[in-house]
């Protein structure tokens, strides 16, 4: 972990920036609320964007790309905020820098799952697709913890990122088995894939918004636990932590927030690592500001991500996970010269 | 005499590697050859073998000619010559950083030539020849990126593998956002270098690559001779008398252009060079060159799955669904075993 806080994890310090920073986050939030829903691949003019907000009888084109863009930026910010906090979740859990669902092949188990689901169930709803993402979400991290942990040294994050990359790499061989020869799955999933948070609607954001509040809420309980197990499981349990319990109840609320976020808006990755580290920059090692910080940095992160695709693609769109990842990657990467020898 | 007696059984345990060496290589160049007649002869029509050679001999044999001169030669060749190449480069690169993990897409090779080529392609509408070339340098470039990139406080092959798996997906969203923002009727072109397919494989299109391997496969094989030497370290290479530096550059710079160039026509062929150089190890033994035999178990490996994917399943699959199936379990076994015995 990061030794520049002083900050004793468990204490009940808090650290001396966090109102400005939590202030800071805050602001970014509202600028890319903002941006969100004025950028886009069509223009919309001031005027509109105001009746589109504010008015409900206006009628215009405008205002009716506003409102969708504002279903959008919801579903947006709360996919991110799932994402972000899964990753700090699963890097606790793992005691891993790199862990991330899209790098551990989370998203890729979620997204067989879901192939499977529409190849041989034929589903369609929003919760079929959730059910069979968070089993599928859950089978992918176990097997990679598993065969990551195996042998000396437990689960390093070289080794749990090349199960990852490794499981990620079988799944999607799989997944095209699957869908080469069914033409209308190949439909059904790739406007599932490339449908993105560009079809977030209330609907989806009603069906989401209880999944993301268990998860949040066990993230919360569990986040000074997790603390006490960054000492040390030895130190942990003198503390009276049940740590068995703990790390099982911060792995089920990772896996329920990205394998959620992933069977509503196709898989993302990056989000995790990327806001995870942004906030352990500023913060220090404090899992306690850790985690709510990277759902809100994760929530920014996402739909900043969300409106470049959307700029970047005109007159088309760039799925989002494709910006999360040209953004996100580079943190790997400085993740990894950085690291000693030893902890690879 | 007990030094004669030490040579001479020396001498004998040589010929005896020798002869196993020889023997597994010619099983697997006979089994190659029988593969070329399998894909020459298997087809939607199967035509009487006097029909194939004779329709192979130049002369016009009604409907057999069209399908074996413009169909199948090319499919038999391309797979051939391009699982090669794939084995040959895969075998250089593990032989040369002493992991069976080093393969062209960690390295980057793979996801830096596909994104040259489609930025080629789709941005500067550039023919064959400069896509060729373009892909050659970027895979180069790649490499050495992901290798100066690793260097950074100490080398290891995990930093290596993190940064090239950071590379190749920065490199892959460049490439989605190509694929996007490209013309339709450049599409075609772009998915030759996205998946690996021998499909629609054209006479006109297997010069280079039959030139290219027939250039450079004999140097790397000669220089192979060194690769042995230096997989005794670096001090041992270099006092024996091995300019390491020069091996090296012209090794990589060999292995790059032949898989570059085989990717240009069968797209990346998903494992292939990555598995091929275990498989020959495990075949020839220790002490001989595993070059060769390397290069044979690809084009062996390629050509089996290409008719499996052929002819196997009620849908045609493209080869590299087959080898991606058969060689994501094999990294995964691989891993497990890395694991276990603490090589990670």
């Amino acid at each position: 972990m990061n030794e520049r806080s002083m900050n004793k994890p468990g204490s009940s310090l808090v650290p001396k920036r966090f109102p400005a920073v939590l202030l800071l986050g805050l602001l970014l939030l509202a600028a890319s609320i903002m941006v969100s829903l004025a950028f886009g691949s069509r223009s919309v003019g001031f005027g509109d964007l105001i009746a589109g907000l504010f008015d409900p009888d206006a009628d215009t084109y405008g205002a009716d790309v506003i409102r969708k863009r504002i279903s959008r930026t919801v579903f947006c910010l709360l996919c991110g905020a799932a994402l972000g906090m899964s990753g700090a979740l699963m890097q606790a859990v793992t005691r891993n820098p790199l862990a991330d669902p899209g790098i551990l092949g989370v998203n890729s188990g979620a997204a067989l799952f879901v192939v499977y689901g529409i190849a041989y169930l034929h589903i369609g709803t929003a919760g079929q697709y959730i059910t069979l993402a968070l089993i599928g979400a859950a089978a992918a991290f176990v097997f990679v913890y598993g065969i990551g942990s195996l042998g000396r040294g437990g689960a390093t994050p070289l080794k749990l990122i090349l199960a990852g990359a490794a499981t990620s790499a079988a799944l999607s061989s799989l997944i095209t088995a699957i869908l080469l020869p069914r033409s209308f799955a190949m439909d059904q999933f790739r406007f599932w894939q490339v449908g993105s948070v560009g079809a977030g609607d209330w609907h989806k954001i009603s069906i989401f918004l209880p999944f993301l509040a268990v998860g949040v809420l066990a993230a919360l309980l569990s986040a000074s636990a997790l603390n006490a197990l960054t000492l040390g499981d030895e130190t942990a349990v003198g503390l009276g932590v049940r740590k068995g319990l703990v790390r099982l109840a911060a792995a089920a609320a990772g896996v329920i927030l990205c394998g959620a976020a992933t069977a509503l808006a196709g898989p993302i990755g990056f989000v995790g690592l990327l806001a995870t580290h942004l906030v352990r920059l500023v913060l220090g090692p404090d899992l306690r500001f850790v985690i709510p910080m990277s759902a809100l940095t994760g929530a920014v992160v996402l739909t900043l991500s969300d409106v470049a695709g959307r700029l970047a693609g005109r007159p088309g769109e760039l799925e989002v996970g494709v910006v999360t990842a040209f953004i996100g990657a580079p943190i790997l990467i400085l993740l990894a010269m950085k690291a000693k020898v030893r902890s690879l | 005499m007990i030094r004669d007696e030490t040579i001479a059984s020396i001498l004998a345990g040589r010929r005896k590697r020798f002869l196993r060496w020889f023997a597994a290589t010619v099983v697997l160049a006979l089994l190659a050859i029988a593969l070329c007649g399998a894909m020459l002869y298997l087809g939607s029509t199967i035509y009487p073998v006097s029909d194939v050679v004779r329709a192979l001999m130049g002369e016009q044999v009604k409907g057999a000619s069209f399908a074996v001169q413009t169909i199948r030669l090319p499919r038999m060749l391309a797979g051939l010559f391009a699982g090669f190449a794939f084995g040959i480069g895969g075998h250089i690169f593990q032989t040369m950083l002493r992991n069976p993990l080093a393969n062209p897409n960690v390295l980057g090779i793979t996801a830096g030539s596909s994104a040259a080529a489609v930025f080629c392609i789709v941005v500067l509408h550039a023919n064959r020849a400069v896509v060729s070339v373009a892909a050659v340098v970027a895979g180069l470039a790649a490499v050495l990126l992901i290798y100066g990139l690793s260097r950074g406080n100490k080398f290891s092959i995990g930093r290596l593998i993190l940064i090239g798996i950071g590379v190749q997906a920065m490199l892959e969203a460049v490439i989605s956002w190509l694929m996007l923002i490209s013309r339709q009727h450049d599409i075609p072109a772009v998915l030759r270098w996205l998946s690996g397919s021998l499909n629609g494989v054209q006479m006109h299109e297997l010069p280079p690559l039959i030139t290219v391997v027939l250039i450079f496969a004999p140097i790397v094989v000669a220089l192979g001779r060194h690769l042995s030497i230096l997989e005794l370290g670096e001090h041992s290479a270099v006092s024996l008398g091995v300019r390491t530096d020069a091996v090296r550059v012209m090794l990589m710079f060999g292995s790059v252009v032949m898989i570059a160039v085989a990717t240009s026509v069968t797209g990346p062929i998903a494992f292939v060079a990555f598995l091929a150089g275990p498989i020959a190890r495990r075949l020839v033994g220790a002490g001989f060159s595993g070059a060769v035999p390397a290069g044979l178990v690809g084009a062996v490996l390629v050509l089996a799955a290409d008719l499996v994917g052929q002819f196997a399943f009620a849908v045609r699959y493209p080869v590299g669904v087959i080898t991606g199936i058969l060689g994501a379990p094999y990294l995964l076994f691989l891993l497990v075993r890395m694991n276990r015995k603490g090589e990670l």
